[in-house]
């Protein structure tokens, strides 16, 4: 059981590289902009095409983070989510989705946890892997050690600031796929997707055979397909996270409407 | 005495570490290289120590504190008088040596946070004086309690920015800076208030506060002919602690760290981690941490704005583990008392941080006798907190 978890993200990526196709990662906000309704938003994203997505556990100090992100966190902690919450909605999805779920969080819900009691809780409940963008590679070793005993993929990321050096031996840590930062900053959307951004890609591409995906500042469909064309994974963020703010009660037909496009504009 | 900690990596034994996005890390291991390359250079000390002597005025004065000894009639009473230090306090030790460092490396740019604006002010001097450029984040509400320090930072060149995310006071503040640092990494040197953050910051900061316990040392030998029984510091980040703590960790010398119990350590609105948080990671490394049963950082109180943070310096923590020191807490009022007492038998206000430590004498001093000394780290001068003790004391200024 343990080997599945991780193929399922695996399976993913075999499948889309055989089809010649990116995936594509939304990311959201768990308890966001409701507990109940952020699970409809994953069952709709997960129907409206995504390949994995992130689900945010809400955290006091998101410093990754910018500015939408953190206003829905607070949100999401006013609404009462905390870790078990997330993992409860996760297996509540697990009924109609098999779409691999990453939990994003950051390191100190996890070490607050238990790292073997996190691991095997998030197991349990249907999560695949998990990325905690404050845990560098010096410091992730207790954290993956746990992970892997239950069959969790520990996801790391690489930065544009990231050595070579640095980015071989993320690469070989990282599990499932290797998280690229497609900028220095933190997250949210930009106008411009970064003038580097093709030679960081290239960059990371020789220095490992994992799938890439790319975040950070990702919004419109044709960013999207731009990063479609270099990257074997497309995660969007605030831009999603954003939108749903905005909708309101609208924002399940919202958040399926902006898939899609988004779909389209990376398959065409 | 020179200890091996921390690590290479930056821990004391499972405290410390390096607990940022991956973005900063290039970074951390430039300055980790840098700051081992100057430490030891004796252009980069020479100049240091101009600094130190001839700009913050060092040595600052071991004075024995008589009135206050005759007031309690048991042991001989010292205040390590960091008070006096250029701009107010023991915060522009750390200042000018991070900025000498900055300005090695290459950095036109720095960045900082305050709380109550102590560091904030000492940023914003070393940049005046290093023509660097600096912008110091400042929790919104901090901003407005402390508005005479953020004109006092603009005065001296700096831009302060309010940051309104969180509980908009230091932590959140020293969140947005990360996150500025995050983003502009390349040409921005972020210039840490407290023996905090991720590796090297806790070492590098310990070491250029570490001067305040030299200087100790040498002072009460010449004195007294010989170390103290107690030093007392308060612990908000604890860099002043440290600073004083550093050269008598492991001898016969009590170690005692204050932390501010607020309203009552079981109030829950206190700024006490080393008595009452649990283990958890802050702003970059692994420490003792206000914090709930997920992980959920919590709010501090204090009326102290210095020492009003959830977290507090990994060495501590360790410190704490292997009692090498102590670690106690005083309330708001007992502050407040501390802050009146000093004031009327010696004419010098503390500040509400340094009050702290001044209080915790009157808790320990029927322990001790006439044969006993005890320094305690005046940290900082009271001036600033004025308006805070009048508003507490009711009265209209």
């Amino acid at each position: 059981m343990a080997i599945t978890r991780i193929n399922r993200i695996d399976a993913v990526f075999d499948k889309l590289e055989e089809e010649n196709r990116t995936a594509l990662m939304p990311y959201l906000m768990a308890g966001y902009p409701d507990v109940e309704t952020s699970l409809e938003l994953l069952v709709a994203v997960a129907k409206a095409g995504a390949d994995l997505i992130e689900f945010g556990v809400p955290y006091s100090d998101p410093l990754a983070d910018g500015p939408t992100i953190q206003a829905a966190g607070e949100v999401a902690l006013r609404n009462g989510v905390n870790t078990d919450t997330v993992f409860t909605l996760v297996r509540r999805a697990r009924e109609s989705v098999d779409t691999p779920v990453v939990v994003m969080t950051y390191y100190n819900t996890i070490y607050r946890y238990g790292l073997e009691r996190f691991a095997q809780k998030a197991a349990e409940s249907g999560v695949d892997g998990v990325i905690a963008p404050d845990l560098p590679p010096e410091e992730a070793a207790p954290w993956a050690d746990a992970a892997s005993k239950y069959g969790v993929a520990t996801v790391m990321l690489v930065a544009p600031t990231s050595t070579d050096k640095r980015i071989e031996r993320i690469s070989e840590l990282s599990k499932g796929f290797v998280y690229c930062v497609s900028l220095t900053g933190v997250t949210g959307a930009r106008a411009n997707l970064p003038s580097n951004l093709t030679d960081f890609i290239y960059r990371v591409r020789a220095l490992t055979d994992k799938p890439l995906a790319v975040g950070f500042g990702i919004s419109e469909p044709e960013q999207a397909k731009e990063v479609s064309e270099i990257a074997d994974g497309v995660i969007i963020g605030s831009a999603l996270v954003g939108l749903i703010g905005k909708a309101g009660g609208d924002c399940v037909e919202a958040a399926r409407a902006y898939m899609s496009r988004i779909r389209e504009a990376i398959d065409t | 005495m020179q200890r091996l900690f921390p690590d290479e990596r930056g821990h004391f034994d499972e405290f410390g570490g390096q607990f940022v996005p991956e973005t900063l890390m290039t970074a951390l291991e430039e300055l980790v290289e840098a700051y081992e390359k100057y430490r030891d250079d004796p252009a980069f000390q020479d100049e240091l120590a101009f600094y130190q002597r001839e700009y913050i005025s060092r040595p600052t004065g071991l004075y024995f504190a008589k009135k206050l000894t005759e007031h309690y009639g048991r042991a001989k009473i010292y205040l390590k008088r960091e008070d006096l230090c250029h701009t107010g306090s023991h915060k522009l030790n750390n200042t000018i040596g991070q900025a000498l460092l900055a300005k090695r490396m290459g950095k036109k740019r720095i960045i900082a946070e305050t709380g109550a604006g102590q560091h904030g002010v000492a940023s914003a001097t070393a940049a005046a004086l290093f023509g660097l450029e600096c912008e110091v984040y400042m929790g919104e509400e901090d901003t407005r309690r402390q508005s005479l320090n953020v004109f006092r930072m603009n005065l001296l060149g700096s831009d302060v920015i309010p940051v309104t995310s969180g509980t908009k006071t230091l932590k959140d503040a020293m969140n947005e800076a990360i996150r500025d640092w995050v983003t502009n990494v390349e040409t921005t040197y972020y210039l840490l208030g407290s023996v905090g953050g991720p590796h090297p910051y806790p070492m590098m900061v310990r070491d250029f506060q570490t001067i305040i316990g030299r200087e100790t040392k040498e002072q009460i030998e010449k004195a007294e002919g010989r170390a103290p029984d107690f030093i007392i510091a308060c612990v908000g980040g604890g860099s002043n602690a440290m600073g004083i703590f550093y050269p008598f960790i492991g001898t016969e010398t009590r170690l005692i760290g204050v932390e501010p119990a607020g309203h009552g350590l079981e109030s829950g609105q206190h700024g006490a981690p080393l008595s009452k948080g649990a283990k958890g990671i802050l702003h970059g490394s692994l420490s003792y941490l206000l914090q709930d049963e997920y992980g959920q950082v919590l709010p501090a109180h204090s009326i102290s704005a210095g020492l009003d943070y959830p977290g507090v310096g990994p060495e501590h923590s360790y410190l704490k583990d292997n009692t090498l020191a102590e670690y106690v807490s005083v309330t708001d009022d007992e502050a407040l008392e501390a802050f009146r007492l000093l004031s009327q038998t010696e004419g010098i206000l503390p500040a509400l941080e340094s009050s702290h430590a001044v209080a915790y004498i009157d808790k320990m001093i029927a322990s001790t006798t006439k044969d006993d000394i005890i320094v305690v780290n005046l940290s900082g001068r009271g001036d600033k907190d004025v308006q805070v003790v009048a508003a507490a004391l009711g009265v209209n200024l």
